[in-house]
């Protein structure tokens, strides 16, 4: 009975380790895509944070200038994002699409140039990784605290805030927005550096706090389970923060899993529960699980007229 | 209209224009390399000598160069029909799939002359199949391609580690690999291609599958630009209303873009497997689906543009490779970054020159 309750337990406390980088990246997305900019580069921004969070650590020996490098850079790729489709309209996925590229490269480049190890930064030990506060075993650093918040936050301002109520109305109809004399624009931009500033902070955790150091495509697609996971929540942020829960879940399941032959069924292949949350997210798509409710001027870029 | 809108003179429109967004690009990865600590024009030089200085570099810039056109051209498809195919990456390993379960079933039974063909085929079904889906989808459920697609890569992923790991591995092999293809089932190399009629070049990863590419270049200009489904494709992506009310099947375009676009980008399964390879291995298509979305925007979706860009890319990944030898500080990736960069200024910032070049060139009115 004790075993069975510690193997719950920490199969729980993996799950939240797991879904605290989904979490937070869900959140900064949901505040984007509420504005009507899709968000495809959650994924690079939070790897570009990841490496400047490790790198800065190990230079500095300080996990907080780690986090604060983390910001910068997602904040840096967010105001990209923004100035391409925000100010010149260019196309969200494109955009979204070149910033994980170029996180992609730019990552592996400066981490060679600066650390010649490969692409991964030097180990980080003691004051340089954001530890644990309360659980040494469960790893509960601060940003798991800072994850489990930024729901009731956003949930917060988006639902109960002046500035929620015009970021929703910009994702939906802009043109009345526009008419009642709020600028579209700086609303999108404030909802694009929310969005980098959880990036940043996801990337952070990856890298100085769940592990210790960068190596290279260390987000390993989790930009874009996020990505899922606002989906599977239709845009909202407390089912979003379900959403990302289940696929930690999964993700745990599938480290416990690995090589067990379950009764009845055999071996469960770790490929399949690693790749169901893509599955899931699929089978919501089609229109199995109920309907999607995008923002309806999600991915338009918003033509003042003259 | 506003200011902002105003024509340009054709030429500048095409050719400047494009050319000021690579121009961008680049003047940002010279100060990147500057960064690291490199000159940038030695490193310039030393990767223009490593892509085209001997004729084994040639080679593999050439080789490169035939997946680009592949994927290049899948994006372009789905482009012109207004659908943005983030999915190369898993059509062209599913297509792989097709390819290696095509040769390791028959591969004994026929003939080269049929059994390339048929894996050929194989390769263009099961991509044109992996985009059917995400298609299906689009045009049916009313799910956005762009998030699909990108789901499906990496569900071809893990179906791909999984088969390749528990099903496809070669008995007795340590690493997850099929057993080799009979030498009857290959593309063979543009080497003894060339040697065949008399000339001498280097071996190199280069085989045949370039002038399938370029075949493929010319059937989607014909097919996008003289053909009527191609006309109705391309109206789609211009203003789906007005294809609507001339008469085209939305639905179907949708999946005719997508599919076509798919069984393009099984077309690196043949140039890596039938060409280089001969076995199915793992990871084979990794990047060249992304590579593919850089080629096609700086392109212009036009095949001609695309084989350019091809050809740029193809240099740029064997002239990086050079680069390293010679510099270690500069790594593989500077490549990727390159991309990054041309798919945000050829992509999303393509307009960001227009205003300086309106103020040069533009007529007044």
């Amino acid at each position: 009975m004790e075993e069975a309750l510690t193997l719950v337990i920490a199969t729980l406390a993996a799950t939240l380790r797991v879904a605290t980088p989904l979490v937070l990246c869900a959140m900064g997305g949901l505040f984007s895509e509420k504005s009507g900019i899709i968000d495809v580069g959650l994924e690079g921004k939070m790897l570009m944070a990841a490496f400047f969070a490790a790198a800065t650590a190990s230079l500095t020996g300080s996990a907080w200038a780690g986090v604060g490098a983390a910001i910068l850079a997602a904040e840096v790729l967010a105001l990209l994002h923004g100035f391409a489709c925000i100010t010149h309209r260019g196309n969200q996925v494109v955009s979204g699409i070149a910033i994980n590229i170029l996180a992609m490269g730019l990552t592996v480049v400066l981490g060679t140039a600066w650390f010649g190890r490969g692409g991964q930064t030097p180990p980080l030990a003691g004051t340089e990784r954001l530890n644990p506060i309360f659980f040494p075993v469960a790893g509960d650093n601060i940003l798991v605290y800072v994850a489990l918040l930024s729901v009731p936050f956003a949930w917060w301002v988006i639902e109960r805030t002046r500035f929620g109520l015009r970021l929703r109305a910009v994702g939906e109809v802009p043109l009345a927005v526009d008419a009642a004399g709020i600028s579209v624009s700086w609303l999108r931009y404030r909802a694009v550096l929310i969005c980098g500033l959880f990036a940043g902070l996801a990337g952070a955790y990856l890298s100085i706090a769940q592990n210790a150091g960068f190596s290279r495509d260390m987000t390993a697609g989790q930009g874009f389970i996020a990505l899922a996971a606002i989906i599977f929540g239709r845009w909202r942020p407390v089912p979003a923060f379900g959403a990302c829960l289940a696929f930690g879940l999964l993700d745990a399941i599938a480290i416990r899993l690995q090589g067990v032959k379950l009764p009845h069924v055999g071996e469960v292949p770790v490929q399949l529960i690693q790749a169901l949350p893509y599955l899931l997210t699929l089978f919501l798509l089609a229109g199995f699980i109920g309907r999607t409710v995008a923002p309806k001027a999600a991915g338009v870029p918003y033509e003042k007229e003259h | 209209m506003s200011a902002s809108r105003r024509p340009l003179p054709g030429w500048v429109e095409i050719g400047l224009l494009p050319l000021a967004n690579i121009a961008m690009a680049f003047l940002l990865v010279g100060l990147i390399v500057a960064v690291i600590g490199v000159d940038p024009f030695h490193a310039l030089k030393l990767l223009v000598l490593g892509a085209v200085g001997s004729s084994e570099s040639i080679g593999y810039t050439l080789y490169y160069a035939t997946n680009f056109i592949f994927t290049g051209l899948a994006v372009a498809v789905a482009f012109h029909a207004g659908l943005f195919n983030i999915g190369g990456e898993g059509q062209a390993y599913i297509g792989g799939l097709g390819c290696g379960l095509a040769v390791l079933a028959l591969d004994g039974l026929l003939p080269g002359l049929l059994m390339v063909p048929l894996a050929i085929l194989a390769s263009a079904a099961f991509g044109a199949a992996w985009a059917a889906i995400p298609a299906w989808m689009q045009a049916w459920r009313g799910s956005h391609i762009v998030i699909t697609t990108i789901m499906f890569n990496f569900v071809a992923s893990a179906l791909m580690v999984y088969l390749m790991v528990n099903v496809l591995i070669a008995p007795g092999s340590m690493t997850p690999q099929s057993r080799g293809f009979a030498a009857s089932a290959s593309v063979p190399s543009m080497q003894a291609a060339l040697q065949w009629i008399g000339i001498a070049v280097a071996p190199s990863a280069l085989n045949l599958s370039l002038l399938l590419a370029l075949l493929a270049c010319v059937g989607v200009w014909i097919f996008l630009w003289h053909t009527p489904w191609g006309y109705g494709l391309r109206t789609m992506g211009q203003n789906p209303e007005a294809a609507l009310y001339a008469g085209t099947n939305l639905k179907r375009a949708t999946m005719l873009a997508m599919c076509l676009s798919g069984a393009l980008a099984g077309g690196v399964a043949v140039n890596e497997l039938l060409g280089v390879h001969h076995r199915l291995v793992l990871d084979f298509a990794a990047g060249y689906g992304f590579t593919g979305i850089a080629v096609a925007l700086m392109g212009r979706g036009h095949p001609l543009g695309i084989v350019l860009a091809a050809l740029l890319f193809g240099a740029l990944q064997q002239g990086g490779a050079e680069l390293n030898f010679e510099i270690p500080k500069i790594t593989r990736e500077m490549v990727v970054v390159i991309q990054g960069l041309v798919i945000l200024f050829s992509g999303a910032l393509v307009h960001l020159p227009r205003p300086w070049l309106q103020a040069l060139f533009a007529r007044r009115g």
